[in-house]
């Protein structure tokens, strides 16, 4: 086969394969939605967390505006210690306070924040104090179970 | 005695095997010695690039499609199951991008180009072109082996990844087109389970080492064949016997060091 023929083919051979690796990395794969602008740390302590993962998503009034970064059990509180990077387009405010939540009745948990009223904003390295944890299903029965037993005996 | 026999068979056969890696592990170092050569004579590359990588490519874009379309099929009857079939998307994805995308691939490869290349330095070597090299002082690893070796490591990792783009269509059209599935969630939910690095880049290592493994395997069973029309076919099939294993044992090891833990 002719030269330039040939290099054609490849040429074709591999912008095809480039193309499809870039279609897996940004149709399929999670880089078309990676965060590329800058963010700043914030961390929260909850008492449980749940199913939380790294990398779940943080959300305010259902938009994305960050993700957990890094979780470690605090020695001194007991307590989980969530990391978390926030885009830096979004501010809140100080008394922000943030909860476990999950998406759907099976679904991905992640975290919700609820904006407080306080004039000052929260800065990297801040800690947010109000937080709800997750919400476990076999303490939810527990008190069911232990409510009604509380009403039969009434 | 049958038994002392039957264990001299056992011990023959092993020291054979164990031989035999050592062998084409020394052919490996022996092509990558000689392969600045081929890197300086691009063309040749570029020759072996369209026989194994742009010939191989209507059997993995078939191949990818149907197994996205079947993955699609299969995946929607389970997860109707538990009233989650809007994660048919990351079941698909996940399922194509980590496993089948690089072993399917390098299976079809194997069978498609190796068992193809085995045959042509087989066939070289019966007809004594190889020899003839040697008597022009042409080294024959560095102009017929290292060009097809490079080609193979090139072409593997492309040809996965399009196996890997073409099934996700293939399940979405079955999934999304044919089925219904909610087009939103089947994108948005496989986004958000697949991570770069993690899944799509460890497949593409994946598919790196299969495409060096195949063609080692390929190149070695061609070089070290006997130069007989029955030496050669042996060869040939041996080529896809001995790298279809290796392929799907090595994912086991690959899966094993990558995946663990998630």
């Amino acid at each position: 086969m002719e030269r330039t023929t040939l290099d054609l083919w490849v040429g074709i051979f591999v912008v095809g394969g480039i193309a499809a690796l870039v279609m897996l990395a940004m149709k399929v794969g999670n880089l078309g939605t990676y965060n590329v602008s800058e963010s700043y740390q914030v961390h929260a302590y909850f008492s449980n967390i749940g199913g939380l993962k790294p990398k779940a998503s943080i959300k305010s009034a259902g938009v994305l505006v960050g993700r957990v970064t890094d979780i470690t059990l605090d020695m001194d509180r007991y307590e989980a210690k969530v990391l978390m990077s926030l885009d830096s387009r979004y501010h809140f405010s100080k008394d922000t306070s943030a909860k476990i939540l999950t998406s759907g009745l099976l679904g991905e948990q992640y975290i919700g924040l609820e904006v407080g009223g306080e004039e000052e904003m929260l800065k990297s390295g801040d800690e947010m104090t109000m937080t709800q944890s997750a919400v476990v299903l076999e303490d939810l029965i527990g008190k069911f179970l232990f409510s009604k037993a509380q009403e039969s005996a009434n | 005695m049958p038994a002392a026999r039957a264990i001299r068979e056992i011990g023959h056969r092993a020291i054979n095997a164990v031989w035999r890696i050592g062998m084409a592990t020394r052919f490996f170092v022996l092509i990558l010695m000689y392969s600045g050569n081929s890197f300086r004579r691009f063309h040749l590359i570029i020759k072996e690039l369209f026989s194994t990588g742009v010939m191989s490519l209507i059997i993995i874009i078939v191949a990818g499609l149907f197994v996205g379309m079947v993955l699609g099929l299969q995946g929607y009857e389970t997860l109707k199951r538990y009233g989650s079939e809007s994660a048919l998307g990351v079941m698909v994805a996940l399922g194509l991008v980590r496993e089948l995308g690089p072993v399917v691939a390098a299976l079809l490869f194997a069978s498609r180009a190796g068992s193809a290349m085995t045959a042509e330095i087989g066939l070289m070597k019966a007809t004594e072109q190889i020899s003839a090299m040697e008597m022009m002082a042409v080294n024959p690893i560095a102009r017929i082996v290292a060009p097809r070796f490079w080609a193979g490591v090139i072409s593997m990792p492309f040809l996965a990844a399009m196996f890997s783009a073409v099934g996700v269509f293939g399940g979405y059209f079955v999934g999304v087109v044919q089925i219904g599935v909610d087009e939103g969630s089947f994108w948005s939910q496989m986004q958000a389970a697949v991570d770069f690095r993690e899944d799509i880049m460890n497949g593409v290592l994946k598919s790196f080492v299969f495409g060096t493994v195949v063609t080692v395997i390929a190149l070695y069973e061609g070089y070290d064949a006997p130069p007989t029309a029955e030496g050669v076919s042996g060869a040939t099939t041996r080529t896809v016997v001995t790298s279809s294993l290796a392929i799907l044992m090595l994912d086991f090891i690959l899966t094993a060091i990558m995946f663990r833990g998630n």
